[in-house]
């Protein structure tokens, strides 16, 4: 008998895992959380049937949801995650000891308590001092800030069920309220090659050029996400991504990374033709 | 139509709330894969795969028509009897009636069951247009009572007892009082005091629960009209109850009217194809309400106070709530109305709902010149709610300006009938402009949001007061509706 997990990437499109154990099926308030082992990708966890991380390509992720908007401002201080459950965007974040204090809110703490237990690889620094937990609804949290936060990193899940409202307007605007005058917000794009992701991506796109006046995306080779290609957003109110990568200053805090680096950082920005055209059309 | 005690008494089985009969009957037809040579012609959607693909199949295979084992609402006597006189105990009601018209249907069953040409029915100013035309139809007499407006909010109100007593003296010939509960706004009257009133004048008390069908189904929501004493009620279960849109109820206590007339009156104007889709929906909704209402409505109640602190938390918007009551037009509200007043923001209502619905793709009930309004129901969610507060938030932040001064001076004017809405509905008319037209007695009716009450309605006075308030309200950018000339300028009169 074999036990295979099948993501639907398009109603005529699956991708499959073999499967060795399913280790948690439970579903909280909001969502259906699923954690397999697998050999091929070691552990993953899944909302909702779709996948969110596996132990081995995770790193990609975490790494250019963090590295890109800190190497563009290493002295970031004050930093605030939407979603990031698993602890791996915490986990890249605690590596910089200029950042005094990280307020993560996910709308799911039994996502947490599951990642803590079955996802130490990535759960590992949630206990840092600097770290705080929060949670409630992330539209409701950031709206109450103003000039609070140096860089916002959205870590949500796609914008079909409970991360919905953060890919919204409103959540933007709220975010922009709520960053200082150098503020950087990164948001986890969708992928641009499926119909249905692509859609969300341009919207995101068109809301979040509407409220930042610097606003560029990058990309990043994720090999479990669908179509492998992932686009992250980088918007701000004044650092722009290229111009004011501080490679010197990134470069002395010494930090090992397996995906990231400065000449892929520049890389990240140079998009193919058909993603640009997809972008100029969110206009 | 059937009566309970009679319900009981002669049938064998108790139904429960629990089970909806004609539900389970279209259920039972589906299954059955009956071969249909009767109409519609879709023939449960074979024949039109458009419909059928933008519907889907489910639906359209029971859009059916009366038959024998569906029964036929005209004259039903097995399961949309059952479901009617479920309906009944639901809304602890002796008779309900299901209604695919809409509530106008029902509201204009109402009048119609109670007047005859010639009679006159005590109501307030604010009544619904619906209230008005089925007076035009049967050729009843308004005798209207000014129900009051709130001073900071701009918002028509309900009627006092103290003024309906009034009017209950000054026209002891009147055959009815018609009273909403609640407004548009959720401002309820003291209906258990004007129910006293009414009946120990020897009349009929008719309310308009068009938006108030949870009252019946809540704990901290204001007293339905059954309880209050109410003879008839129009109940809009599509508006906050989970049914289709256009499928209404109209409940009743039997004594001083028989359901029999009533169903003769429905049937003057009923469609003979009734819409199984509308009547299967009122069945499943009542049943989820009777079973789970209470829940649904405390629900309801805590995320509209939750979205009402969020709300006065971002400062400048006034969500208002209980502590406008005061015991004389305003006897209790209805706290699931998430009504925001915006002038403190510097924006008029109407300006919110714009930018609601063109910037952050949210959709609400209504604004006008001071206020909006968001209607929490059956279908909401925290997550919602939250994206309608969060973009107030925005809203303030981008357009906020400095506050706004109160926009109108409302004051009531007091109309002079001249003709019932019948006469000068039907009468020969003639167009003149607006400026002119002082002295004539109006044929159509014009209406002023805010306040949300008609100035002129057909057959009353055109006052200089009248006119200058129009202008004023014109002026002031208030919305101003009703005549054939949408511009204003000019304005149909009596001849």
């Amino acid at each position: 008998m074999e036990l295979w997990y099948t993501e639907e990437h398009t109603p005529t499109v699956r991708f499959s895992i073999k499967v060795e154990s399913q280790l948690v099926n439970v579903r909280s308030q909001f969502q259906h959380i699923c954690v397999f082992e697998s050999e091929e990708f070691g552990r993953f966890l899944t909302l909702d049937g779709l996948m969110m991380l596996t132990e081995r390509d995770e790193f990609i992720y975490h790494e250019m949801i963090v590295h890109v908007p800190m190497a563009v401002n290493p002295s970031a201080r004050r930093v605030l995650i939407i979603g990031g459950g698993d602890g791996g965007t915490v986990r890249e974040l605690v590596r910089y000891q200029g950042i005094e204090r990280i307020d993560m809110v996910d709308i799911d703490e039994m996502v947490v308590n599951i990642c803590r237990e079955h996802l130490p690889s990535t759960s590992c620094q949630l206990g840092d001092h600097r770290v705080h937990l929060h949670f409630e609804d992330g539209l409701r949290f950031v709206r109450g800030f103003e000039n609070a936060y140096d860089l916002i990193i959205v870590d949500s899940t796609d914008p079909f069920g409970p991360g919905e409202g953060l890919f919204t307007r409103e959540f933007y605007g709220n975010c922009f309220k709520a960053l200082s005058p150098d503020g950087i917000l990164v948001n986890q794009h969708e992928n641009p090659y499926y119909e249905s992701y692509s859609h969300a991506m341009t919207r995101a796109h068109r809301r979040i050029r509407e409220i930042f006046p610097i606003h560029r995306v990058y990309q990043a080779h994720i090999p479990t996400y669908p179509s492998g290609h992932w686009l992250f957003g980088f918007a701000s109110k004044r650092r722009d991504p290229l111009s004011d990568l501080d490679s010197t200053a990134w470069s002395n805090l010494k930090l090992t990374t397996r995906y990231y680096n400065l000449n892929l950082h520049t890389g990240a920005f140079m998009l193919p033709n058909y993603v640009l055209e997809l972008l100029e059309d969110a206009k | 139509m059937i009566m309970r005690d009679a319900e009981n008494e002669f049938s064998n089985k108790r139904i429960s709330q629990e089970s909806a009969p004609l539900y389970e009957a279209l259920a039972k037809y589906r299954a059955d894969r009956i071969v249909p040579f009767d109409v519609p012609g879709h023939k449960q959607g074979k024949g039109a795969p458009e419909l059928a693909e933008f519907l889907g199949l489910k639906c359209l295979s029971v859009d059916v028509n009366s038959m024998k084992p569906l029964d036929n609402l005209s004259h039903p006597t097995s399961v949309i009897r059952d479901a009617e006189s479920l309906a009944a105990s639901a809304f602890n009601a002796d008779a309900a009636f299901f209604m695919i018209g809409g509530t106008t249907s029902a509201v204009q069953a109402m009048i119609m069951s109670v007047c005859r040409a010639g009679d006159s029915v005590i109501i307030p100013r604010n009544v619904h247009r619906s209230a008005i035309n089925a007076m035009i139809l049967c050729g009843v007499n308004p005798i209207y009572v000014d129900p009051g407006i709130h001073p900071g909010l701009g918002i028509s109100l309900g009627m006092a007892a103290a003024d309906v007593s009034s009017a209950i003296r000054d026209n002891p010939g009147a055959k009815a009082v018609f009273v909403n509960n609640p407004t548009y706004y959720g401002i309820c009257p003291d209906l258990a005091r004007i129910a006293d009133m009414t009946h120990a004048a020897g009349m009929i008390l008719l309310a308009d629960e068009a938006h108030g069908t949870h009252f019946y189904f809540g704990e901290r929501l204001p007293m339905p009209a059954m309880a209050a004493g109410a003879d008839m009620s129009s109940i809009s279960m599509h508006k906050t109850g989970g049914s289709l849109t256009q499928s209404s109820l109209l409940i009743m206590r039997q004594g001083r009217i028989d359901p029999g007339y009533v169903r003769t009156i429905i049937n003057l104007t009923q469609t003979t194809s009734a819409s199984y889709l509308l009547m299967g929906s009122l069945d499943i909704a009542r049943r989820a309400l009777s079973t789970r209402g209470r829940e649904i409505f405390e629900k309801a109640c805590d995320m509209a106070g939750y979205a009402r602190s969020e709300v006065n938390g971002i400062g400048g918007y006034y969500a208002f709530s209980r502590e406008i009551i005061n015991g004389g037009n305003i006897a209790d509200f209805d706290v699931t109305k998430l009504s925001v007043n915006t002038l403190g923001v510097g924006l008029a209502g109407i300006e919110v709902y714009d930018l609601l619905r063109d910037d952050y793709g949210i959709q609400i009930e209504f604004g006008d010149m001071g206020n909006l309004l968001a209607i929490i129901s059956v279908g909401d969610t925290r997550h919602n709610l939250e994206r309608l507060v969060s973009s107030l938030s925005e809203i303030k932040r981008l357009h906020g300006r400095g506050e706004l001064e109160g926009l109108m001076d409302h004051e009531y004017i007091p109309p002079i009938v001249r003709l019932s809405p019948r006469e000068a509905f039907y009468a020969p008319r003639r167009t003149l402009p607006l400026s002119s037209s002082e002295g004539e007695i109006s044929s159509e009716f014009v209406m002023c949001y805010p306040p949300g009450i008609p100035i002129l309605a057909p057959g009353e006075l055109i006052t200089r007061e009248a006119l200058d308030y129009i202008l004023y309200a014109l002026d002031r950018g208030c919305l101003v509706m009703g005549p054939q000339d949408m511009t204003l300028r000019s304005l149909n009169v009596v001849k």
